[in-house]
């Protein structure tokens, strides 16, 4: 090859490769929310995100799916939260490199990267069968608060590593005590890089479907007590797909999600802009 | 004192959430096995593994053609996924001017985000009727869910590769290209081969991405329990064995179905001790410290 194709060409050649393999990228992803967003947005009006199903989800609105969406979501970062940043300052702050920090690494690992049909697995036989929990949005939020837990650990770690040391050292040259410097001092200036964590701790939970497929029921009415059943909207996407139920709103919800995870998106790039602007400032 | 007390106290809180992440591994880990290790022991590890009928009305459980169709939709994933991905991160390393790499950075976080569902969904309206007219059958196919896989992990090998390049000293670049040799050569003989074992793990994870994918291939690859014969042909996985039947197992049935699930969780172990292990490695070949 190289001897037929001088360097000079090789290089223009691959540059181009380069190039459209860049370009194909994009093309892929507005291929698919193009796709769902021009068949999807027609449908959504304030009847479809307000109304209440009617068949099935055949008509009428989604209303009981987008809180369903939300309370498990929310169920899940209140469990998740707590551990997620108390294991990132445990493994910042407290512990050395020693084997229990390689094996609780590793843990978070595996957990980030366990499928998730085996999280469901989990979630019936802990949550749903052992504890008794039933189908319910607790079932459904605590699972998912496991696989969220991880993104959360990673992004909080980071974020506390990445404030100064110099702020640590002048809490403590003036007497605080290590708590006292971590909880006055280290959180406050890690706090933005800690909601980012949460945030995508936060995506994780709104796209997941098949974790809790057999934890959180299949409800159509909205859940009130946590331990009613629900239907989050992607599982409520992929009923309306696969059993035909109405093609129009499975577009509908399809878009929903979409810019639902758009928007998160968009919050977490301006945020971590935000907070590194401001860490370069200083 | 109470200081010193609060601080203790602190630290014994702290200590039990970071060592939460292992209690939970251990314990998905053994409830899996609870549920599943029944199975095992009585369908027997071979007849279980390498049986190549699933036929839970007659109790016969054998998930070889599940594993086939894991496999299977994995590697082809991957045949369209590396080429494509370590194109488009050498791209982004090396190539992409700041304003293209503003518009692909946010790209690849979308295309990770994107729901599992949605894709399936996205699948389903237009690959599966594409495959219909153009290649026969139903459409619902090895190669429909295999297309699927490969958007999916495009996000994961390409940003980890991405990484695996930018951490190459860029004194090799310059050394390279001092030397005289193309922007293409210094890629190909000096960045990428440094790069290497950031990518192999990026192949990796990927991999394990692939075949942990439940939603998004149940909703396209036909789910009939099968070895292909080609890959317009539908097959079933894993995951997708798990999340179809779950709804109504029984007994052993239900036992076998987190014996599935006891493969899954070995695979995705194994790959990952792979990946840490060249990461490991890397380290003690190269030297430096960085990498």
């Amino acid at each position: 090859m190289n001897r037929i194709i001088s360097p000079k060409n090789s290089q223009k050649i691959m540059e181009t490769i380069f190039w459209a393999s860049g370009i194909f990228t994009v093309f892929l992803l507005i291929l698919v929310i193009g796709y769902i967003l021009v068949n999807g947005l027609p449908v959504i009006n304030l009847n479809f995100i307000f109304g209440q199903p009617i068949d099935n989800g055949a008509a009428g609105g989604i209303l009981p799916f987008i809180i369903s969406t939300i309370y498990v979501t929310f169920v899940a970062l209140v469990v998740a939260t707590p551990l997620g940043v108390g294991g990132a300052v445990y493994l910042a702050e407290y512990a050395g490199e020693n084997a229990l920090v390689k094996a609780i690494r590793f843990g978070s690992e595996i957990l980030a990267s366990i499928p998730s049909i085996v999280f469901g697995l989990f979630g019936f036989a802990f949550f749903v069968v052992y504890l008794d929990f039933g189908f319910s949005v607790l079932s459904g939020g605590l699972t998912l608060a496991l696989m969220a837990m991880p993104t959360i650990l990673r992004t909080a770690e980071v974020a506390i590593e990445s404030v100064p040391k110099s702020y640590s050292e002048g809490s403590m040259a003036l007497g605080a005590s290590k708590w006292q410097t971590i909880s006055q001092v280290i959180l406050p200036a890690a706090v933005p890089g800690i909601i980012t964590g949460v945030i995508l701790g936060m995506a994780r939970a709104v796209e997941e479907t098949a974790a809790i497929l057999y934890t959180v029921g299949a409800a159509i009415q909205a859940p009130v007590s946590i331990f009613d059943p629900g239907q989050p909207l992607p599982l409520h996407l992929y009923t309306l797909a696969t059993e035909g139920i109405s093609m129009p709103f499975a577009y509908g919800t399809a878009a929903v999600l979409v810019i639902l995870i758009l928007v998160i998106t968009i919050v977490t790039n301006t945020l971590v802009d935000r907070y590194t602007k401001k860490m370069m400032g200083r | 004192m109470t200081e010193k007390k609060e601080d203790k106290f602190v630290q014994w809180v702290l200590f039990a959430t970071g060592i939460s992440s292992i209690l939970i591994i251990i314990l998905i880990i053994a409830f899996i096995f609870r549920e599943g290790l029944p199975a095992i022991l009585q369908i027997g590890f071979f007849n279980f593994i390498f049986g190549m009928v699933w036929n839970p009305d007659n109790g016969i459980y054998g998930v070889f053609p599940m594993i086939v169709g894991t496999l299977l939709t994995t590697l082809i994933a991957l045949l369209f996924a590396v080429p494509l991905s370590l194109c488009c991160s050498i791209f982004l390393a090396e190539i992409a001017p700041p304003n293209m790499r503003k518009i692909l950075k946010p790209t690849i976080q979308g295309l990770a985000g994107i729901p599992s569902v949605v894709y399936g969904f996205f699948g389903l309206v237009i690959i599966v009727p594409f495959m219909r007219i153009h290649f026969g059958g139903s459409g619902f196919s090895v190669l429909s869910a295999s297309l699927i896989l490969t958007v999916m992990i495009l996000p994961t090998i390409i940003s980890i590769s991405e990484d695996a390049l930018r951490s190459v000293p860029y004194e090799y670049n310059e050394a390279s290209l001092a030397l005289g040799a193309t922007q293409w050569q210094t890629i190909k003989n000096v960045i990428f081969p440094a790069a290497l074992p950031g990518i192999i793990t990026a192949i990796i994870l990927g991999m394990g991405r692939a075949i942990g994918e439940t939603m998004a291939v149940i909703m396209v690859a036909g789910n009939v329990v099968q070895i292909p014969g080609s890959i317009f042909e539908p097959v079933r996985t894993l995951t997708s064995n798990i999340a179809l039947e779950m709804g109504y197992a029984t007994g052993i049935h239900y036992n076998a179905l987190f014996a599935t699930g006891i493969v899954l969780l070995t695979v995705i172990i194994i790959l990952l001790l792979i990946a840490n292990y060249i990461n490991y490695k890397k380290r003690v070949t190269i030297g430096g410290g960085y990498l």
